[in-house]
């Protein structure tokens, strides 16, 4: 084979492998990203149907009902309120009143199904994404006092 | 008195480091030879003030020091001595502090393993990393100093993080660390070589047992880390795909392209810019792995509390290190002469193929990894990419890797012809293709997917065999073959060890989540585990909820199992200790979720699983790092090769 041939076999090979590659990430990607919304989004109907996403905010106290492992709480940003249920056992630092993020799907009747409830590795930490829901219910307070 | 004075060694580790690192490229440039010579003595000066440091720091934690802020946060008096001792990498500062002490080991290693090096090569390698280490120290003065002293000092600390005290924690970091940072030399024997204006062979084996050595602790560290992660976070996973994961991940990929890139450099020639390329990249990814963890971007056990300071400084070190050596790559790498040539079919181009995939499934990866932060610090919202992502684009990339992995060991160098290849090959593949689909049905129901993966594990048993077979038949004396040939074969047998660890687990791995009261009984991939009772017992620093669980099989008892919640007395939180039976082809696992109120009270939430072969997972990293070890060990590293030493010396004036 000479030189020529070689780099263009070498190119070629290359440019097929980049262009797999490339669809294999699109295509997963488009598949596999999981968008986070606020309770206050949720009620406002923006996150979407039959879609895995999260939610994130505080567990209200005294909302956390438990049936054998079938669990049921509201996740509350402190303007909106949400109920949650869950089924299995929940990570070692979900406690009322903590912060919290849950992944899973928003049914018709406005109820969310948990997948999977997202432990927190330190008792002081807030996970970011809980954290900005308050963040934005507390904005939109501010501004509505405001006004 | 104790604190300060590690304060001060690392204020003087500061100026040594900055000294001896401008001295030693400097003087590696004007090819003065005074400076030259302070490489060798600076590093050993610099190892000697940052292991004082380290030393002055555990003393403040083994004498419980409160008094000292670090150690407040990170300790307690009723913690036990082992895991006091490993605190003081169990926060942010004292971490940095164990990053920069590896650092210097590093450097105190190659000051010490580098006779056979010429003089100017040394100087410039320990001088780079020196001013790497500039860096680390600087982090560390501006933003972390872990000896900062409190005004009120407090009866008692705050204690360590529960999930860390483990013995995790005594082995894990330091040994992550050890790959992480190890990935600094190979990185200043890229640069080194940059500045020098010549890569040639004898630069590409000296650069290679070092790249090994690193690549080796990574591998350790990483598969070290997961096994942690199975055991204490007690969901039975042992790899998350989190962006921390990823992190140390990253390095290991790239890692691996370069030290199978720096073999075609040496034996070759080629592929001489791609090396330093990779061994740039490699570094980089290394410090962006620091920057993710340290800076507080992510959610994760290993990110500590959030500082905006620390991240830009990483960043802007981070800017400076890339940008740096990306600049003087692109100034002198178009003076490197490409070496000999090779044909389509040969070792060179499947090693180079082999190259493609690692650095695409590393960008994919990265990729994945970086952009949530990216759409984040746009503020175009929030989102994850989960671990569905990952494994639908890392594992079609690595099945080609995998398969072309024989073939490329066979393969020889230069030129080698298909048919030669197929003739030899074929009766592997027929083989292995007929075990690893008839296999499945001894294990369970068929997959194809299961099929794949046991028959690309022997398709990668069987070809290393058949080639260790035929080396030892053909040589007339066995020890002739050199040791880094059976370190190539017993690392390659690893990887297939983990895949055919994943291959199973993922296959025929079941779960259960039950509710259990005293004298319940659940069954999990043929085994009947029944709980007999659960008590309170006292550690050290926690109390602890321990479940008596009988593990049995066909009627027969198998041992009685221990699962724990501990509830630990200065913090709220409580830690879940998974129980776990393991044997060479399963492991069951016990974890107790939380009590359940209603009915007689004693009602636990418990998961239970069945795992073929989990073990093999971390078996396959064992082997990995072993044949790493066989092939860093190889006599030719530690010859000395004058010739090139003096073309060397002669053209770096």
């Amino acid at each position: 084979m000479k030189p020529r041939h070689k780099r263009v076999a070498i190119i070629a090979g290359g440019l097929i492998t980049l262009g797999v590659a490339a669809y294999l990430v699109l295509n997963a990607f488009q598949s596999n990203l999981v968008f986070f919304f606020t309770p206050t989004q949720v009620a406002a109907g923006e996150a979407p149907k039959n879609r895995t996403f999260r939610i994130g905010g505080l567990v209200k106290p005294g909302s956390i009902k438990r049936d054998n492992l079938n669990v049921t709480f509201v996740v509350t940003d402190t303007a909106k309120d949400m109920n949650v249920s869950y089924t299995g056992i929940l990570p070692d630092l979900f406690r009322e009143g903590k912060g919290v993020v849950a992944q899973g799907k928003l049914a018709d009747d406005g109820k969310f199904t948990a997948s999977e409830v997202l432990a927190k590795h330190d008792e002081n930490y807030m996970p970011p994404e809980a954290k900005q829901a308050l963040d934005q219910a507390e904005l939109k307070k501010i501004v509505k006092t405001i006004k | 008195m104790i604190p300060e004075l590690g304060h001060f060694s690392l204020i003087l580790a500061l100026f040594v480091a900055f000294a001896m690192g401008t001295l030693s490229v400097v003087g590696g440039q004007q090819g003065r030879a005074d400076w030259m010579a302070l490489a060798r003595p600076g590093a050993q000066a610099l190892w000697l003030l940052t292991a004082i440091s380290f030393a002055c720091l555990a003393y403040a934690f083994m004498t419980n020091d409160f008094s000292v802020l670090y150690v407040t946060q990170h300790s307690n008096s009723k913690l036990p001595d082992i895991y006091r001792f490993a605190a003081v990498w169990g926060g942010h500062e004292g971490s940095l502090l164990l990053w920069l002490l590896m650092l210097c080991s590093w450097m105190m290693a190659v000051s010490l393993f580098s006779r056979q090096l010429p003089d100017v090569m040394v100087s410039r390698v320990l001088g780079v990393l020196g001013l790497v280490a500039v860096g680390f120290l600087l982090f560390m003065l501006i933003t972390s100093n872990p000896f900062a002293r409190l005004a009120d000092i407090p009866a008692n600390g705050q204690d360590l993080n529960p999930m860390l005290q483990d013995p995790g924690l005594v082995f894990h970091p330091p040994m992550l660390y050890m790959g992480y940072v190890g990935m600094a030399v190979p990185f200043a024997f890229a640069i080194a070589a940059l500045l020098n204006g010549r890569l040639d062979a004898a630069w590409a084996r000296w650069s290679r047992p070092w790249a090994t050595a690193a690549w080796i602790c990574l591998t350790i560290g990483i598969g070290m880390g997961s096994e942690w992660a199975y055991y204490v976070l007690g969901w039975g996973g042992w790899w998350f795909w989190d962006p921390v994961e990823n992190a140390s991940f990253l390095p290991w990929l790239v890692g691996t392209a370069l030290i199978h890139s720096l073999a075609v450099t040496e034996k070759r020639g080629l592929f001489r810019n791609w090396t330093i390329m990779l061994a740039i990249i490699a570094f980089s990814l290394s410090l962006l792995g620091t920057f993710l963890v340290r800076s507080g971007v992510l959610t994760s056990v290993h990110a500590f509390a959030t500082d905006p300071k620390r991240g830009v400084f990483i960043l802007l070190f981070l800017a400076v290190v890339v940008g740096g050596s990306l600049t003087l790559f692109a100034l002198r790498a178009s003076k490197v002469q490409s070496g000999g040539k090779f044909t389509l079919v040969s070792r060179e181009t499947l090693l180079l193929v082999n190259n493609v995939l690692l650095t695409t499934a590393a960008a994919a990866v990265l990729l994945g990894t970086l952009y949530p932060l990216i759409i984040d610090a746009l503020n175009l919202g929030k989102l994850s990419v989960g671990p569905p992502y990952f494994e639908a684009v890392f594992v079609p990339i690595m099945v080609p890797a995998l398969l072309l992995m024989v073939i490329g060991s066979w393969a020889r160098w230069k030129t080698d012809s298909v048919a030669e290849l197929s003739k030899n090959l074929t009766p592997v593949a027929i083989v292995s293709v007929l075990l690893g689909c008839a296999a499945p049905l001894l294990a369970g129901p068929w997959s194809a997917l299961v099929a794949l993966g046991l028959t690309l594990a022997f398709w990668i048993i069987l070809g290393s065999a058949v080639q260790i077979y035929r080396q030892i038949k053909n040589s007339a004396n066995w020890n002739s073959t050199p040791i880094s040939i059976w370190g190539m074969h017993v690392a390659h047998i690893g990887i297939a060890v983990f895949v055919i660890g994943i291959t199973m687990v993922k296959g025929y791995e079941t779960e259960k989540d039950v509710r259990m009261a005293v004298g319940d009984t659940v069954s999990v991939g043929g085994y009947t585990f029944r709980m007999t009772g659960i008590r309170t017992e006292p550690g050290p620093n926690y109390s602890a909820e321990v479940g008596d669980v009988e593990l049995s099989k066909d009627g027969k008892l198998l041992r009685v199992m221990h699962p724990e919640k501990r509830a630990y007395f200065s913090s709220s939180m409580p830690m879940t200790q998974a129980a776990i039976d393991t044997t060479l082809t399963r492991d069951v696992y016990v974890s107790l979720g939380e009590r359940l109120e209603g009915g007689d009270g004693t009602a636990w939430a418990v998961r239970v699983y069945h795992k073929p072969f989990v073990t093999w997972i971390w078996a396959g990293c064992l082997f990995m790092a072993l044949g790493g070890a066989m092939a860093a060990l190889d006599k030719r590293y530690r010859r000395k090769v004058a010739a090139s030493a003096v073309k060397i010396t002669g053209l770096a004036a």
